[in-house]
């Protein structure tokens, strides 16, 4: 959910928006933003299974220290989703274990 | 390979600071900074600092960040942002960052590419300024979805400006998990209740007083004992503790919360310090393991610095100050003096011991002292 | 949440009273006047600055309690909106007849509206009585933290200390 009004920040400034895709679903987002903030503002809070017990994992430090909210970026995994921004036309999947095919 | 006089790893509150008064100095500066903007934490403090006039107190954060970017700017600094340091070659105190190709900025917008090129930078003097991490709270379920540091959720509101949730629970009392109690109501969540497992609130009485009449329980002597649901947080539940940390038995009660957040404590992000093989010690009182250094902020390499939460966890205004004073000192180290560096280093000390006085602040202030105590007689002599 | 706090998370009138910057009783009764609900040795010195009466000081070191000068307030509010910790109210007792009013900072939207009937809630932040907003006060000076004055029977002016936010 989008934070629109702000009694601090005042109102959500208007910024370019893009599309990325996330697991083959078109999102949009917002220029500049990292991919973790647009897939939250979509609902989203999986952001990849664990290699052994698979396990759902989401967003833990928010600043690119813990590698928890890794995901699958224009098929490199292990991406920070957290400290990297979107941009035009990405796809993002949801990553299992290590994202390479196998676990 | 790119010469400059000071590299500068991390471009919060501490790393700006640095770089501002080595570049003013005449030192060809440059900041490294992994995210996609500069400003550290300083860029989601929404809520005014405390300290004094000197301090900026009363200024919000974010502002305080505008004005260091500014002053930044004007002493020729250069920031680069996307830009990940992941080695220092001592001998040559060689930085070594993965950086994106159009990461090279000067405090304007961010980059824009995803291409990656490994950078190498030769730094006479390197001021290490990494800041802290997010404390971990191991609880059944800890790792499910919605279970985030309560930082994560204050970066996601006041930066990006996502609610990561709408029924949040807050685990710890101290001033951030208060605080971001605080930011997270201004941003439309509901607060269902801070829990602190220790008998009184950490925190300043004016940010507890400051949610406590926006409706928000806080209840002393609970912990968490699990969250769970299908895949993500759905509920959670917490139980008193007793005076020796056990849980007392049917006090368990079940909140309905999609949001966990942890705020107990941070600890010195100290990783690429000790990559550097600068030598660190255990300082309960500033969050864990942390780099030694002496009072001119030099680690025991020689001609690495520190500054900020890295060197002790601390506050914003502390890491402006510290950041200043290891600027100053790397930069004179060069032979690239101030008249008046003498002065501007007593009015820092001098600052710096008001900051770390009161109930609430001296332990800091006796840990600084006992670590720069071990760092006179261990870091390298001036 | 029913359970009850077991450490109360704001001050008591008692440790209130006790500190420098509570007026007596008697100034109370004269008129507006500021309540510095700030009791612990925090380092922080923004309302003395803010002060054009020089009624609040703090003086080194900068972790001292606030002290009010009683005499010296106006009631002019200049420093309920430049408290980091947003623990100064101003109240005023003679408000009008049988009622007071009490001004506090109010960070959140939407901001209520002059004239507007409203449930005024307690440090503990339940709703004791209804309230009139009496004036909204967010001047480019304020930096963000409007203040809301709002007029309440006079025996709830020393326990009003905000209202409650629609939606709770």
């Amino acid at each position: 959910m989008r934070v629109v009004h702000h009694p601090i920040l005042g109102d959500l400034p208007k910024v370019r928006q893009v599309k990325i895709w996330v697991d083959g679903k078109e999102i949009t987002a917002h220029k500049g933003e990292p991919i973790a903030a647009a897939i939250a503002a979509a609902g989203i809070k999986i952001h990849r299974y664990t290699t052994k017990r698979e396990e759902p994992r989401g967003v833990f430090c928010g600043i690119g220290q813990c590698t928890d909210c890794v995901m699958i970026v224009n098929g490199v995994p292990n991406v920070r989703t957290c400290i990297t921004p979107v941009t035009e036309g990405i796809t993002v999947e949801t990553q299992h274990g290590a994202g390479r095919g196998g676990r | 390979m790119r010469e400059v006089d000071l590299a500068v790893v991390g471009a919060g509150p501490a790393g700006l600071t640095a770089a501002i008064e080595g570049a003013k100095r005449g030192c060809r500066t440059v900041v490294l900074d992994m995210n996609p903007r500069p400003g550290g934490q300083l860029i989601k403090q929404i809520h005014r600092f405390f300290g004094s006039r000197e301090h900026r107190a009363g200024t919000r954060g974010i502002e305080i960040a505008d004005s260091l970017f500014h002053e930044a700017a004007s002493a020729g600094v250069e920031v680069m942002v996307e830009a990940e340091v992941y080695a220092i070659h001592d001998s040559t105190l060689e930085v070594v960052a993965q950086t994106n190709e159009d990461s090279l900025v000067l405090l304007s917008e961010e980059a824009t590419t995803s291409r990656s090129r490994p950078l190498s930078i030769a730094a006479r003097r390197i001021i290490l300024a990494t800041g802290g991490a997010e404390n971990a709270l191991n609880f059944a379920g800890w790792t499910l979805p919605g279970v985030m540091g309560a930082g994560a959720a204050q970066t996601m509101i006041n930066l990006w400006r996502v609610l990561p949730g709408k029924k949040i629970l807050m685990v710890g009392a101290g001033n951030v998990g208060l605080i971001i109690s605080y930011q997270l109501i201004q941003a439309g969540g509901e607060m269902v209740a801070v829990i602190e497992a220790t008998s009184r609130i950490g925190g300043y009485g004016v940010h507890a007083a400051k949610i406590s009449r926006a409706g928000v329980p806080i209840l002393t002597s609970h912990t968490i004992i699990s969250a769970s649901g299908e895949s993500r947080v759905e509920r959670a539940v917490i139980a008193k503790v007793d005076a020796s940390w056990r849980i007392v038995s049917g006090s368990e009660q079940e909140l309905e919360v999609d949001t966990i957040c942890i705020a107990v404590g941070l600890h010195p992000n100290a990783r690429l310090a000790s990559l550097a093989e600068c030598e660190l010690c255990y300082s309960p009182s500033l969050g864990g393991w942390v780099p030694i250094h002496n009072s001119r902020m030099e680690t025991t390499i020689s001609g690495i610095y520190i500054a900020g939460d890295l060197s002790g966890v601390e506050e914003a205004s502390t890491a402006l100050e510290e950041g200043r004073l290891a600027g100053i000192c790397a930069a004179a180290s060069l032979g690239k003096e101030r008249a008046g560096d003498y002065d501007d280093i007593k009015a820092i000390e001098g600052r710096l011991l008001g900051l770390r006085s009161g109930p609430f602040c001296q332990h800091r202030q006796d840990a600084k002292q006992e670590l720069i105590g071990i760092g006179e007689a261990q870091c390298p002599k001036q | 949440m029913s359970q009850a706090i077991e450490s109360p998370s704001y001050p008591s009138q008692q440790e209130l009273r006790n500190a420098p910057g509570y007026p007596s009783q008697k100034r109370l009764e004269k008129g507006p006047v500021v309540v510095i609900e700030c009791i612990e040795e925090i380092p922080c010195n923004p309302c003395e600055q803010a002060c054009p009466q020089h009624a609040i000081t703090i003086g080194e070191p900068i972790t001292n309690c606030p002290h009010l000068d009683e005499d010296k307030c106006i009631g002019c509010e200049l420093c309920v909106s430049q408290c980091p910790g947003l623990a100064i109210f101003l109240i005023d007792l003679t408000h009008s007849q049988g009622s007071a009013s009490v001004a506090f900072p109010h960070e959140y939207l939407p901001l209520p509206g002059k004239g507007q009937t409203v449930r005024a809630v307690n440090r503990a932040g339940e709703p004791i009585c209804s309230a009139t907003v009496v004036r909204v006060q967010n001047p480019k000076t304020n930096g963000q933290t409007p203040v809301v004055t709002v007029a309440v029977p006079r025996k709830y002016a020393t326990e009003v200390r905000g209202i409650l936010r629609p939606g709770r």
